[in-house]
């Protein structure tokens, strides 16, 4: 491993398996729209041992949900680790940092501090956005909660919260030049991790690499990047037309169009299989994020089938990763910088 | 408000309202942005455009408009100045003062005053300033790679 020794002992399994130079696999759970405890632990467990950390989102796409604080409670008493995933939409600086520190005492051990989707993306169009933060304060305000023990007033903690402190970022949509320059203020702010939008745009994803490590980043922030398992060409339709942010581009659509009904499944399966291949390949992109929508099937299927089995063992501590090399390219030891602050 | 107060508030609203569809929000960070008002953004956001800007450059929520934060960035770029204050982290918005007048706050400080829990601006949370300190185009790439 190269980079600095770290001065903490990691906040989460996923930086200990991150920091060990582990290729992660992290995915995006079936939010729930009931208050059945069941269903949350069902889809956990379909997960567990699978990937190694899964996200409970956070009112996806303005629709209410059971809260990601409930679910990624019960997701960690499964034994698979949570990422709960906060937005500055529907709550206020006083709830944000009621939450931050709610999600640590309930033993989830990452976050995901999002702006999140307009209200006008939802089905609940007459409601009033909050947006009293942006995300970057989001990040900031978390940070100091955990590392400087008070809140954004300056009042004083009786104990402080622990996580690592994810962000996202979406190199696919404009401005593209300034893209990376948002990821290092996210950094700036206190982002230990990001999480990137679905990417079907290689080569606009290098560039944004390639710009990343010009800038350093590498050494300051775990990068995941999201792939999507698209069912049919209808799905990827709706992702680019309707869904804010994604970028399907035109030779993509050609492949589904250019496919019969009956195999275009098979061809967004084959299709996620060869990004991630190809994420691996890139140097910096440190693991994946797979989503797929209705059912986690297709999520279960591909870690399989891309060869990401098995995960190392969350009830064992974090062994070494198989390929070597791997640790090698993706030092970003985050704390050195949390030492010098 | 004194009536001074008032009067600046009436011109700072006949000025900047015409020319950037100002919101009054009391803490001017236009310079930063390219003379482009971030507050007209429905997300309210300070520090750069959200990840929903539609492939076109639009604004997810209003998508007949230009997102303002592609506006912020192509102008900042093309301004003589302050073209590096984009990297610039700004703090959250006070939300008291809206309304009044930005350049009063300015001359009194008033526009500066940051929660005490939010750390000096241009310090990084991680104190090495990756951001403001870094001219684009610069290296910093230590050979860690293979």
């Amino acid at each position: 491993m190269s980079g600095p020794p770290a001065p903490s002992p990691p906040r989460s399994r996923l930086e200990a398996l991150l920091r060990a130079g582990h290729f992660v696999v992290t995915a995006e759970m079936q939010p729930c729209n009931g208050a059945d405890p069941e269903e949350v632990r069902r889809h956990a467990m379909e997960l567990r041992g699978r990937v190694d950390a899964a996200n409970c989102t956070d009112n996806p796409a303005a629709r209410p949900h059971l809260s990601p604080l409930a679910a990624g409670h019960l997701v960690a008493e499964t034994g698979l680790e949570s990422i709960v995933q906060l937005t500055c939409r529907d709550r206020n600086r006083l709830a944000l940092q009621a939450d931050l520190l709610g999600v640590a005492a309930l033993g989830v051990r990452n976050g995901l501090l999002l702006t999140g989707d307009g209200v006008s993306a939802g089905d609940h169009l007459e409601t009033r956005p909050l947006f009293d933060l942006d995300s970057l304060h989001l990040l900031r305000v978390a940070h100091v909660l955990r590392d400087q023990g008070v809140y954004l007033s300056g009042r004083v903690l009786s104990s402080r919260p622990s996580f690592f402190i994810g962000a996202v970022e979406n190199p696919f949509a404009p401005p593209h030049d300034f893209r990376p320059l948002r990821l290092a203020k996210k950094v700036e702010a206190g982002a230990e991790f990001v999480q990137m939008q679905i990417c079907f745009n290689l080569p606009r994803l290098r560039e944004f690499m390639a710009r990343a490590v010009d800038l350093g980043l590498l050494e300051r922030v775990f990068i995941l990047v999201s792939v999507y398992v698209a069912r049919s060409t209808r799905a990827l339709r709706f992702l680019r037309d309707v869904v804010p942010g994604i970028d399907v581009p035109d030779a993509v659509m050609a492949r589904f169009e250019r496919t019969p009904s009956d195999r275009q499944s098979e061809e967004g399966f084959r299709l996620a299989l060869e990004t991630v291949a190809a994420l691996r390949e890139i140097r910096g992109v440190s693991g994946v994020h797979l989503i797929s929508i209705k059912g986690q099937d297709a999520i279960i299927r591909l870690v399989e089938a891309a060869g990401l089995l098995p995960r190392p063992d969350p009830d064992n501590g974090v062994p070494a990763p198989v390929q070597n090399g791997e640790a090698g390219q993706l030092p970003a030891d985050l704390k050195a910088g949390l030492g010098a602050a | 408000m004194s009536l001074l107060g008032k009067a600046l508030v009436v011109i700072e609203k006949a000025v900047k309202i015409p020319l950037f569809d100002c919101r009054m929000c009391g803490q001017c960070i236009l310079h930063s942005t390219g003379l482009v008002c971030p507050m007209r953004c429905p997300k309210n956001l300070r520090n750069g455009p959200c990840g929903g800007v539609l492939v076109n450059g639009h604004c997810e929520v209003y998508p007949d408009r230009p997102c303002v934060w592609v506006e912020a960035w192509d102008r900042s770029q093309r301004l003589p100045r302050w073209r590096d204050h984009m990297t610039r982290l700004n703090p959250p918005v006070d939300w008291r003062l809206q309304g009044t007048s930005s350049w009063v706050n300015l001359v009194s400080g008033r526009d500066r005053q940051v929660p005490t829990g939010w750390p000096t601006a241009g310090q990084g949370a991680h104190g090495l300033g990756v951001v403001s300190s870094l001219p684009p185009g610069e290296n910093r790439d230590p050979g860690l790679g293979p």
